[in-house]
C-alpha cells in the first residue's frame, strides 16, 4: 500500500470525489490561487476551474452561509475554515441554518456540506489560533462532527462526509498534515459512528482521538516497557455519532479507562466518554475514570507553556497508574 | 412628537441611485402625493417592455391576494391572544404591496427566501391556507408538521425556501441558492427579501459584498427586497444608522439598486417585473428597496409602543396598501363598493374556514420529535 501524507490523502478524497460528482465545490480563502494556507487544495483550481474551486473573501459566515444555501440546492460544498478558530464568526450560519433547517423545515431539506479545517494546538499560534472545538459542535443535533488522525482514514472518512447528506464538521489534526501513512488507492470509505482500536490490550483502555491518538499510543508503548502494563489505545475518530459499544465493550475486557483530550476539562469530550462508561460499564470499572485534559488558559505562546498546556505523555501516563492503582492520585 | 422620535420614517422620498437602471430621471415624491399623481406615474410604459401597468383584471387578482394576507393575519392576531398560537408572531399587515407585487414576477423554478414576517410569501407561493394556518396552531397538518411554527414556513415544491428567525441570517443562504441556479445553468432567479434591521449587521455586507463579486461572472442571479417598515423592532432606521438611504449600501458592493412606493401595488408591479427580467437575464444580483410601513405592532406581544407617535401610525394609515388600491378599483370603475364587500366577505368566510381546521387539526404523533433531524436513513444519534 503506498505511503501517503495526511494532506495528500485529503486531497485525493476531494479530488476523486469531485472528478466522480460535478455537484462537489470547493470554497474557502485562498484556497485557488494561493493553493490553499496549508496546500491542501494545492493545484486543484488548474485541474477544477474557478467556478469549483472558490476563492472567497475573507467572511467566515457569509461564504459558509452560502455554501448552505448551495447544499439546500443540491450542490455539495465543502468549505475550507483556514482554522476553525475563525469558524466563531461562521457558528451562527453552522448552528443555527446548518443544524437545524432540515428539522424546522419538517424534512423538505437536505444540508450536504462538509466543513473542514485544522482543529487543535501545538505549533505556537496562541490564545486566538488554538481552540479544539469538538465538543462545541458536537453539542448540536443536526451535526455530525469527525476527527481523523492517519492518512489512510482522513481520506476515508472524507469520502464519506462528502457523500453524506448532513453537515459534517471535519477537524483535522493540523499538525500532523505532513505525517505519512498507508493509503491505499480509490475507495476506502470509512463509516461515522465507528471507532477505530488502534492499539490492542488488556489491562487499561486510553481513549482519544485526533492527535491526541499518537500521544496515547506513545504511553502504550511506555507502559509495556516500563510496568509490563498492556494498553488497549481507542481513537473514537467520530465525535457524532459516537461509537458507545466499543468503547463499553473495551472498558469490560480492561476494566479501567482513562480519557484524553487536548481541549479543556469541563463539559468536554472526555467527560461524555466517562460519562457514558459508568452509565453503561459500571459494574465492570475496577477505578474512576480520570480525564486528562488541556489546562484551563487560553493557549499561550512559549514553546514550554505551550508543552505544559496540552497532555504530556507523563499525564496520561500518570492517569493510566493511577486507575492502575499503581500510582496515587498526585 | 418626541425629539428623539423627530423627522423618522414620516416623509419618504424615491430616489433612483443609478440612473442607467431606471429610466434616467429621480423621481422624487413624498408620501403624501396624491393618487392621480401615482396612476400618471405609472401608466408610463418602461423602457424594456415589461409590465408598467395591470390590468384591471389583474389588479383585482392581487387585491384578493392581498386581502387573503390581511384577514389571515387578521386572524393570527386573534388566534395569539385567544392563546392557540405560541412563541412569536409577527405580521404583514401594512405590506402587503411589496410580496404580492414582487411575487407576481416569480416564475416557476424561482427560489423565494425570507426572514420571519413570512406568512404573505407562503400563502402568494400557493402554500393551502390551512396548512399554513395549522402550522401557527402547532399540528400535524401544519405546512412544516409543525416543527418551525409562524417564523419557520416552508413549501420547497412551490419555490419557498423558507422562513428564517435570525435576522440577516438567512442572507448569505439566499446568494448560494443563486449560485447553485447558475451552477446548474438554469435561468432561474432568488428573490431574496430582507429587512431594514438586518442590513446593520455583519451577514448582510458579507453576503452582498459576495453577491456583487459571483454576479461580476454572472453567477448570482439574486433579487434583494428590502422590506423597509422603517423599524428594527422599536428602533427605527434612523436610530440604526447615519446612512439611511438603504439601497444605495448596495452602491458600496457594486450592485445596481432603485427604490420603490412599497405602499402602491402599481409601483412594486412595474419594478418587480423590470427587475426580475434583468436578474434572469444577466445573473447579477440588483436590489430594490420597498418603503412601506408595518401599520401594526412588531410582534403581537408589543402592545405599547414607545418608539413611535399615534400621529405617525395614522399618517401612514391614510397610505394603507389596500385603501389605496380599492381607491385605484374604484377610481377606474373596475369594481364598486359592493363587489370590495363582496370580495372581504368572501375571504373572511374562507379564513373561519381556514382557521376552523387549524382548531381542530390534531397535534403532530410524539415520533415526529425525533424525525427530521438527520437525512438519509434519517438515524437519530441521541437516546428516545
Amino acid at each position: 500500500m503506498p505511503e501517503k501524507t495526511y494532506r495528500e490523502a485529503l486531497r485525493e478524497a476531494m479530488t476523486q470525489e469531485m472528478e466522480s460528482d460535478e455537484s462537489v465545490v470547493l470554497m474557502g480563502e485562498d484556497i485557488g490561487v494561493y493553493g490553499g494556507t496549508h496546500l491542501i487544495t494545492d493545484g486543484l483550481i488548474d485541474r477544477f476551474g474557478p467556478k469549483r474551486v472558490i476563492d472567497t473573501p475573507i467572511a467566515e459566515g457569509g461564504f459558509t452561509g452560502a455554501a448552505i444555501g448551495m447544499a439546500m440546492m443540491g450542490m455539495r460544498p465543502v468549505v475550507e475554515m483556514m482554522t476553525w478558530n475563525f469558524s466563531f464568526l461562521a457558528s451562527d450560519q453552522i448552528i443555527q441554518n446548518a443544524a437545524k433547517v432540515r428539522y424546522f423545515s419538517g424534512g423538505q431539506v437536505e444540508v450536504p456540506l462538509v466543513i473542514r479545517g485544522p482543529n487543535g494546538g501545538g505549533v505556537q499560534l496562541s490564545a486566538q489560533h488554538t481552540h479544539s472545538l469538538e465538543n462545541m459542535y458536537g453539542h448540536f443535533p443536526g451535526l455530525k462532527v469527525v476527527s481523523p488522525v492517519t492518512p489512510h482514514d482522513v481520506k476515508g472518512m472524507m469520502l464519506t462526509a462528502i457523500r453524506d447528506p448532513n453537515p459534517v464538521i471535519f477537524l483535522e489534526a493540523g499538525a500532523l498534515y505532513g505525517t505519512k501513512g498507508e493509503v491505499p488507492e480509490g475507495d476506502n470509505a470509512v463509516p461515522f459512528g465507528k471507532a477505530r482500536i488502534a492499539r490492542e490490550g488488556d489491562d487499561v483502555t486510553l481513549i482519544s482521538y485526533g492527535r491526541q491518538v499518537n500521544l496515547c499510543l506513545r504511553v502504550a508503548d511506555r507502559l509495556e516497557e516500563e510496568d509490563d502494563v498492556s494498553a488497549e489505545v481507542i481513537d473514537v475518530r467520530s465525535i457524532r455519532p459516537l461509537d458507545e459499544d466499543t468503547l463499553v465493550e473495551s472498558v469490560k475486557k480492561t476494566h479501567r479507562a482513562v480519557a484524553v483530550q487536548e481541549q479543556w476539562r469541563l463539559f468536554g469530550v472526555a467527560s461524555e466518554v466517562a460519562s457514558i462508561i459508568q452509565e453503561k460499564a459500571f459494574d465492570y470499572l475496577d477505578a474512576p475514570v480520570i480525564r486528562v485534559s488541556g489546562a484551563e488558559v487560553p493557549a499561550p505562546y512559549a514553546r514550554n507553556l505551550e508543552l505544559a498546556a496540552f497532555p504530556s505523555e507523563e499525564a496520561v501516563a500518570s492517569a493510566a497508574r493511577q486507575v492502575l492503582y499503581q500510582e496515587v492520585e498526585a | 412628537m418626541p425629539a428623539h422620535l423627530a423627522g423618522d420614517g414620516v416623509v419618504v422620498f424615491f430616489t433612483q441611485n443609478v440612473p442607467q437602471s431606471g429610466k434616467g430621471t429621480t423621481v422624487a415624491a413624498e408620501s403624501q402625493r396624491t393618487e392621480e399623481e401615482s396612476v400618471e406615474v405609472r401608466e408610463e410604459p418602461s423602457e424594456n417592455g415589461a409590465v408598467a401597468s395591470a390590468d384591471g383584471e389583474h389588479l383585482v387578482d392581487l387585491y384578493k391576494k392581498m386581502i387573503l394576507i390581511r384577514i389571515f393575519e387578521e386572524a393570527c392576531q386573534r388566534g395569539f391572544r385567544q392563546g392557540k398560537i405560541g412563541g412569536y408572531l409577527h405580521v404583514y399587515i401594512g405590506q402587503e404591496a411589496v410580496a404580492t407585487g414582487f411575487l407576481d414576477a416569480f416564475k416557476e423554478g424561482d427560489k423565494v427566501i425570507t426572514a420571519y414576517r413570512d406568512h404573505p410569501h407562503a400563502l402568494l407561493l400557493g402554500s393551502d391556507p390551512k396548512a399554513v394556518m395549522a402550522e401557527l396552531y402547532g399540528k400535524g397538518t401544519g405546512l412544516v408538521k409543525g416543527k418551525g411554527g409562524s417564523m419557520h414556513l416552508f413549501d420547497v415544491e412551490r419555490g419557498f425556501m423558507g422562513g428564517y428567525g435570525i435576522v440577516g441570517g438567512h442572507i448569505p443562504l439566499g446568494l448560494g441558492f443563486a449560485y447553485a441556479m447558475r451552477y446548474q445553468q438554469t435561468d432561474h432567479i432568488t428573490q431574496l427579501y430582507l429587512g431594514d434591521g438586518s442590513m446593520h449587521n455583519g451577514a448582510f455586507h458579507e453576503a452582498a459584498n459576495m453577491s456583487g463579486l459571483w454576479g461580476k461572472d454572472g453567477m448570482n442571479p439574486c433579487l434583494f427586497i428590502i422590506e423597509n417598515n422603517q423599524y428594527g423592532m422599536g428602533t427605527s432606521v434612523a436610530r440604526s444608522t447615519a446612512m439611511t438611504d438603504l439601497a444605495a449600501k448596495f452602491d458600496a458592493y457594486g450592485i445596481e439598486n432603485e427604490k420603490v412606493d412599497g405602499m402602491d401595488i402599481e409601483a412594486v408591479l412595474e419594478v418587480a417585473h423590470r427587475a426580475t427580467q434583468r436578474v434572469r437575464e444577466t445573473g447579477r444580483p440588483y436590489a430594490v428597496e420597498a418603503l412601506t410601513y408595518r401599520t401594526v405592532p412588531h410582534g403581537a406581544a408589543d402592545f405599547f409602543e414607545k418608539y413611535r407617535t399615534k400621529d405617525e401610525v395614522k399618517k401612514w394609515r391614510e397610505r394603507d396598501p389596500i385603501g389605496l388600491l380599492e381607491h385605484k378599483l374604484l377610481e377606474r370603475d373596475v369594481l364598486d363598493e359592493e363587489s370590495l364587500e363582496e370580495i372581504k366577505g368572501e375571504m373572511k368566510e374562507t379564513i373561519d374556514e381556514v382557521v376552523r381546521f387549524a382548531n381542530e387539526s390534531e397535534e403532530p404523533p410524539i415520533e415526529e420529535l425525533y424525525s427530521d433531524v438527520y437525512a438519509g436513513q434519517d438515524e437519530y444519534l441521541g437516546e428516545e
